[in-house]
């Protein structure tokens, strides 16, 4: 009839999959990672002629290359999934929260001052209680700020949490101004570094365990929080679908507010860790991205904490080894970002191979008219 | 008949969607000057078949001819140059254009473009098949029987020959409906082939010429309207024999249960929805509401569960037992259950509003219940047994308990929902179209359900859309029209038609 009308079966075609079995998800995702490294090993060899599995082996050395190495990896995987854990029930709730980095500049801010100031002059366990609950604040505050506008006017909480890490960013610049030591290092030091006084004790010889012991806990106590507690529930409700949970009765509002205050607080506690546990120091770099690497490490477990533990161990394994290969062989840290990328990117994608069937068009059946 | 070429002609039509078929095997033929009704129940396949000719979907196997000749639909354009023309359930217009400009809107001509000219030429079309509609009149301006006019004439003005119409019906009242008609068939006698997606089987019987029953995806034939029964057309449908008879018990209780007096509501752009509206719900009733879809049903009953905030007027909840008269206005859903009402409410958006679509059947049944005692935690362990026990009253088909509703059918959906409303003995019961999408099955199970709650005591407040059904179930109806009550009238005498005129005008009986 019309010249439009002879065109064959379309070559490739989706269709939603939504009944994979556990097993064969999990092999798809096996096979986006190898595929990833085999992708990777050909931009090595093509761009620095290097033997891709030496630098295979050097990224995992860079993680498990010796007894610090593997200490510090699981301690960059405690914060990591300590933030990780304190945004999830806020996306749970389908509140974007893309001010954990601000909100845990402020605990992290709020733990050195109460250090500075009262280091060397409180009883010692005193001191980290109050360390505990002053980060805890601080944080909350921060994550209640959007969240009473987002309550209230309906604000978008995107750009109003972006913009409180900015603020939180100056604040902490203005308090290493003002705490700077030696004076004109531009820098607060090691606070307390003769006394020791509030840091976070170290247990068994290991400086790191404590935070991720406590990392720990916090894991089970979300995966009990969001599965089992009323809290849990409502949260659950209010994300999918705010008219449910008016229908229902569930005070909207109120939730909002709790879940941003407990999304704070403990991003307020992820500060205390850095800045007590770890660094012994606070500048506007003590987060160093993690807040919006938790996002992601949030969103690829699917909001589940045991797998997070899963998740924020391979990103800080890629950066980990990203690092290592770039000292190793001296390559740019570009170049270590482009293998960290493409294995992500083929770690995503993979997800959508899971979800998704795709139908080629059948050999049999050919095209009318052809 | 036999010896002329078929405009459409389907063979062996098949679609699935991952594992499920949605169409298997289909054969179906449709000639020029004919009205062919697509008779199924929701999920039989209807729509899916009908967007295989329309290019949305692509058949996985059969061949497709139009005119006698094989061709291959792969996109809304291909329909639209083989003069197909579709007309959806929800329409796809501009509102701030006028018809004439939505009319015109995507059609390429060489030359200059005058809309005075296409202006005249969309005229004659109207004339031609007596469609009267204001052309410079914009859509928003326009009610759903004129939007729905103006998608005809749009899809006429593209020059279809081959015109498919998915649930024209859905909408409209009972006047609307045959003026609808005389048009349908006004095209019908210029030769245009017409398809009529439908599930009312008294309207098929009307106006088709043939119909072409499917069920669960399959062709299970087609017969000629005029040698057919609906009694024949059900069996086909369904498979077996229902009947299809609502059983209407008398009213046993009649005391007032709820008194709802000059309600007034305005919605967010300061438009009155709902105007000085009064009306009393009994113990032991089923008040129907009938009304043009959006004449304030849902902000009425949302009003009442305490989801919309009501300007002024009450609503006074009579307890059974105790005698007292509590004021419900403004007061939120829990602090209505603290008060001990009992009141359960089906809303409309069934998903949307009524259920959580990604938890399971055991969670969405704890949505009323979970927050009683004081523990921090979760009792999921009475929930679980309603669940149960729902599941095996109302014959939910469903994997099981853990099963997220979102991937159930329609029709079990509802049933979770019904059954969670109605475990809680509510002594008024609020139901918003609730076999809106249903199976005939399903539909029966929900107006007998309903007819328990009645027969326990429970004052039923049912808007529904299907006139039938409602002059069956309710004893009274209310009529609103524009958020006001345009009349209750006794559903035991009353007409069809008496409605449909105060469904369109207040008080239109009086006319």
């Amino acid at each position: 009839m019309s010249k439009n009308t002879t065109h064959s079966e379309p070559l490739i075609r989706l269709s939603k999959n939504d009944s994979v079995p556990m097993w064969k998800g999990w092999l798809i995702r096996i096979a986006a990672v190898v595929a990833a490294f085999i992708v990777c090993a050909f931009i090595i060899v093509s761009v620095t002629d290097l033997n891709p599995i030496e630098v295979y082996a050097a990224m995992i050395k860079g993680s498990f290359g010796s007894v610090r190495k593997f200490w510090i990896l699981l301690q960059n995987i405690a914060m990591l999934l300590c933030i990780a854990l304190a945004v999830t029930p806020a996306y749970k709730m389908k509140f974007w929260n893309i001010g954990a980095e601000g909100q845990v500049l402020m605990g992290g801010i709020a733990t050195a001052a109460c250090m500075i100031w009262f280091g060397d002059k409180m009883n010692p366990v005193l001191l980290i209680i109050l360390m505990a609950v002053v980060s805890c604040v601080a944080g909350a505050i921060w994550g209640l700020i959007p969240a009473v506008f987002k309550a209230n006017f309906n604000t978008n909480e995107t750009l109003f949490t972006l913009m409180m890490n900015y603020v939180a960013m100056q604040i902490a610049s203005y308090c290493v101004c003002f705490w700077e030591n030696p004076k004109g290092s531009n820098s607060v030091g090691i606070i307390n570094a003769q006394t020791q006084g509030g840091w976070l004790p170290t247990i068994g010889g290991q400086k790191y365990l404590l935070n991720i012991l406590i990392v720990l806990f916090l894991t089970i106590f979300m995966y009990i929080y969001l599965k089992y507690s009323k809290h849990g529930y409502e949260i659950s409700v209010v994300g999918e679908s705010e008219n449910t949970a008016r229908y229902i009765g569930i005070n909207v509002k109120k939730v909002i507010l709790r879940t941003m205050a407990l999304s704070g607080a403990m991003c307020g506690i992820a500060g205390l860790l850095l800045v007590s546990g770890t660094n012994h120091t606070i500048s506007s770099e003590t987060t160093g991205g993690r807040g919006f690497t938790a996002i992601m490490v949030s969103w690829l477990a699917k909001f589940n904490p045991f797998v997070m533990i899963l998740t924020s161990f391979l990103i800080v394994f890629l950066d980990r080894g990203a690092s290592e290969i770039a000292t190793r062989f001296r390559l740019d840290e570009s170049m270590a970002d482009i293998l960290t990328g493409i294995i992500l990117f083929f770690i995503i994608a993979s997800e959508f191979f899971i979800n998704y069937k795709i139908n080629f068009r059948s050999k049999k059946k050919k095209g009318v008219n052809e | 008949m036999e010896n002329k070429t078929p405009a459409i002609e389907l063979r062996g039509i098949t679609k699935r969607f991952g594992s499920v078929v949605a169409n298997s095997n289909v054969d179906l033929t449709l000639y020029h000057g004919e009205i062919l009704s697509i008779l199924g129940e929701n999920g039989s396949g209807k729509t899916t078949l009908m967007n295989m000719i329309s290019g949305i979907y692509f058949p996985d196997e059969g061949q497709i001819f139009v005119n006698g000749k094989e061709v291959s639909i792969r996109s809304p354009k291909d329909a639209f140059d083989l003069k197909i023309g579709m007309i959806h359930q929800h329409f796809k217009l501009i509102d701030v254009f006028s018809a004439a400009q939505n009319i015109v809107l995507g059609v390429k001509n060489k030359g200059k473009f005058d809309l005075k000219k296409e202006t005249a030429a969309i005229r004659e079309i109207c004339d031609k098949f007596g469609f009267v509609i204001d052309l410079e009149k914009k859509i928003y301006e326009m009610s759903v029987s004129e939007k729905q006019t103006v998608e005809i004439v749009k899809v006429l003005y593209k020059g279809a020959d081959i015109l498919i119409l998915d649930e024209p019906t859905a909408v409209l009242t009972p006047q609307e409906i045959k003026k609808l008609f005389a048009v349908i068939r006004t095209m019908r006698d210029h030769g245009k082939a017409i398809i009529i997606i439908t599930h009312k089987l008294n309207e098929v019987m009307e106006i088709s010429d043939r119909v072409a029953v499917l069920r669960k995806g399959e062709h299970i034939g087609t017969v000629v309207t005029s040698e057919t029964s609906p009694a024949e057309l059900t069996q086909m449908m369904v498979g077996k024999k229902v009947s299809l008879n609502i059983k209407r018990s008398d009213v046993t209780d009649g005391s007032d249960r709820l008194i709802v007096e000059n309600l007034n509501c305005v919605d967010r752009e300061g438009v009155s929805v709902i105007s000085d509206f009064s009306f009393t719900a009994r113990a032991g009733e089923i008040l129907g509401i009938a009304g043009v879809a959006g004449s304030g049903q849902r902000e009425l009953l949302e009003g009442i569960a305490g989801l919309q905030r009501l300007e002024s007027g009450s609503i006074t909840y009579i307890d059974p037992k105790t005698g007292n008269h509590e004021n419900l206005r403004n007061k939120t859903p829990i602090q209505i259950r603290n008060l001990g009402v009992r009141l359960s409410f089906v809303p409309e958006d069934r998903l949307g509003m009524g259920l959580v679509g990604s938890m399971d059947i055991i969670d969405n049944v704890m949505l009323r219940s979970y927050s009683k005692g004081h523990s921090m935690f979760l009792k999921r362990k009475a929930p679980k047994d309603l669940a149960q026990q729902i599941i095996s009253d109302l014959e939910v088909v469903t994997p099981s308990a853990e099963t997220p509703v979102r991937r159930l059918s329609g029709g079990n959906v509802q049933k979770v929902l019904v059954g969670r409303e109605i475990s809680a003995n509510p002594k008024v019961l609020m139901v918003a179209y609730p076999v809106r999408g249903l199976d005939i099955n399903s539909s029966y199970m929900i107006y007998n359900l309903i007819n328990e709650q009645k027969e326990n005591g429970a004052a039923v407040i049912f808007v529904g859309e299907d006139l039938d059904v409602l002059l069956e179930l309710s004893d009274r109806i209310l009529v609103m029209c524009g958020g006001r009550v345009s009349g209750v009238v006794d559903a035991r005498t009353t007409t069809k038609e008496e409605i449909g005129l105060m469904m369109t005008s207040l008080g239109g009986a009086k006319q």
